[in-house]
């Protein structure tokens, strides 16, 4: 039988070779019972294939030592990326949910050192296999570039905030801002930041977190029962923000999202609101009005940072 | 060893984990905690509370970063976004040494985000011991690796995990976190005397202990850091205690985490396994010979 894995460890380069052996043992999905798959790749059996790598005892045989390993990586990796993605969940079901999990981790495993990386890549992997969310795949993409961006808005940096001071002796024709770091400008084509308010909420209740403990036993069966109402297509625009530590959502107009993606793809405030705004359809100085109630939020929420 | 130059001759005490449940109780109320430890990686992002968080907790307490992705025995080589990240928070945390384990988990630049068991032979020492100096070279800090519980054994092995362990440190000359849970763990995975494991690790260079809980299945123990110490674990304890003497502790509690004050309670428990130490009198440690010839 061919060898999958080396029969001494007697350099680097055979450590190497051991290590992808096992590691390919303990990364393949797991069967449909949650075990070890009894059959591998090139159909002998994969007890063959432990036995070459891990050695019995009197309780358990090689194939059942490295099968702890097998199930406490697919547990691990699901069981992080089912906590990060409470939206798909509502949306998939668990079941199809793990499905898809499990198939995006089979395909892009973890390339960063910490499991907060591990849906960096789960938007994408939506477009390309568009049958498992089918026929929610649009929906779906958008939940998962929203919950990963929960996620950057988290733990991002935030610079020292601009302040009025900063405007002194600037250029108006050359004056560049800066977004915080932490700030994530997305273009959604459904409104999925309600639903995940919707979503939220009804965990909350389904974990008897409500403040009125008598209403709260009932709620939860529904809760169970219901999961909430799918978002219809519509164009929207959010800001995800933070503020003292707690994630916030905002709706941003069209013309707003456009000078904010503007200003952070590095334009000067005159090209930014050129972007924004070209043909304006309100009157003028209405226009003014609501562009400067924009930036006096902006400021007041922290968005604009020194350079 | 309460102090050595394998965790910059501190004598830190009795520690628990920095566990996001207690951060509310341990900010409003301050209590009086000898350390804390923190999972490295927990940490290592730009910003945000978990910084935030860490900031006030490193103005009132002494904090020591524990690591759970260096993977000092994977074949590839150090990630070197992890060490410059790690570098920045050792800057930040004052931490006076680091630990990570000893075992591998990732390949090829994937990770397993698990703690996989080493294979025992000269060659894998020989690899973890470079990225060791290494990693320690790079971060200007005392390196102390963790044994780790384990629950399969290669046919490739040359040694004992004891004798691997002590192999690398001293190829390494770095510090040991001894995890006695893990080492009671790992003897009745694999049937050896816990007690041998113990008496065959070069005890000067113990920088810091780990006790924590376990759970036993029908065939097998899993390292859960879900329940109390077992006595025989505390026995343990009061053993490598002797032989080591009085070091920096830190009880693990990861899941299932109860109480602060229940988690601080059983930490504490170790004082009473230190007296038992101390009355059968600690001798000095002495310095182990190398387990096998280089």
């Amino acid at each position: 039988m061919r060898r999958f894995a080396p029969a001494r460890v007697d350099s680097t380069a055979r450590l190497a070779q051991l290590q992808r052996a096992m590691w390919r043992v303990v990364s393949r999905p797991l069967n449909a019972a949650s075990r070890t798959q009894r059959r591998w790749t090139d159909g002998r059996p994969t007890a063959a294939v432990a036995a070459q790598i891990a050695k019995p005892n009197d309780r358990l045989t090689a194939l059942e030592r490295l099968e702890i390993y097998n199930r406490m990586y697919w547990f691990r990796v699901l069981d992080s990326l089912y906590d990060d993605c409470p939206g798909l969940r509502a949306v998939l079901g668990d079941s199809r949910f793990m499905n898809l999990a499990e198939a995006y981790l089979d395909k892009y495993p973890s390339r960063s050192f910490t499991l907060r990386n591990l849906p960096a890549r789960l938007a994408r992997f939506i477009r390309e296999q568009p049958r498992l969310t089918a026929p929610h795949t649009a929906l779906c993409s958008d939940l998962a570039r929203f919950e990963w961006a929960r996620i950057e808005v988290f733990d991002s940096a935030a610079r020292p905030v601009f302040t009025i001071d900063d405007l002194l002796d600037a250029n108006p024709k050359k004056l560049r801002l800066n977004l915080q770091p932490y700030l994530q400008l997305l273009q959604l084509d459904y409104p999925v930041d309600d639903f995940i308010l919707a979503v939220k909420q009804r965990e909350e209740m389904s974990r008897g977190e409500s403040s009125n403990t008598v209403l709260a036993a009932p709620a939860v069966s529904r809760a169970k029962s219901r999961r909430p109402r799918l978002p219809p297509r519509a164009r929207t625009h959010v800001a995800v923000h933070r503020l003292n530590g707690v994630i916030y959502f905002k709706r941003l107009e069209p013309a707003a999202y456009k000078i904010l993606t503007a200003i952070r793809r590095g334009r000067t405030l005159e090209q930014a609101l050129a972007a924004g705004l070209p043909r304006a359809k309100r009157p003028r100085p209405e226009l003014a009005r609501v562009v400067q109630d924009w930036f006096q939020n902006w400021m007041r929420l922290g968005w604009f940072c020194r350079a | 060893m309460p102090a050595n130059r394998f965790n910059g001759f501190t004598d830190y005490g009795i520690g628990i984990g920095l566990r996001i449940p207690h951060y509310d109780h341990i900010l409003s109320r301050q209590p009086t905690v000898d350390w804390f430890e923190i999972i490295s990686e927990n940490f290592l992002v730009d910003g945000g509370r978990p910084l935030e968080v860490l900031d006030r907790i490193l103005a009132q307490y002494r904090v020591v970063q524990h690591g759970v992705a260096l993977y000092f025995g994977s074949a590839e080589a150090p990630n070197r976004d992890h060490l410059k990240r790690l570098k920045a928070l050792t800057r930040r945390t004052k931490t006076p040494w680091l630990s990570d384990h000893l075992c591998w988990g990732s390949v090829d630049g994937t990770y397993s985000h698990d703690l996989l068991p080493m294979p025992y032979t000269v060659a894998a020492a020989k690899r973890t011991a470079e990225k060791i100096r290494q990693v320690s070279d790079y971060l200007e800090l005392p390196i102390a690796v963790e044994n780790v519980s384990s629950y399969t054994e290669f046919h490739v092995s040359e040694m004992t995990e004891w004798e691997f362990l002590t192999e690398v440190v001293e190829r390494a000359d770095c510090g040991i976190l001894l995890d006695v849970n893990n080492i009671y763990v790992s003897s009745r995975n694999h049937s050896f005397n816990p007690y041998d494991y113990l008496d065959g690790v070069p005890h000067h260079r113990v920088a810091q202990m780990h006790v924590a809980g376990h759970t036993k299945f029908e065939k097998y123990i899993l390292d859960t850091h879900d329940h109390p110490v077992i006595d025989p674990v505390w026995k343990l304890y009061a053993h490598a205690t002797r032989l080591c003497g009085v070091t920096a502790t830190l009880l693990e509690w990861d899941d299932k985490i109860p109480s602060f004050d229940e988690v601080h309670h059983e930490a504490l428990k170790a004082h009473e396994f230190i007296a038992q130490a101390r009355e059968a009198k600690i001798p000095a440690p002495r310095a182990t010979v190398r387990a096998r010839a280089r």
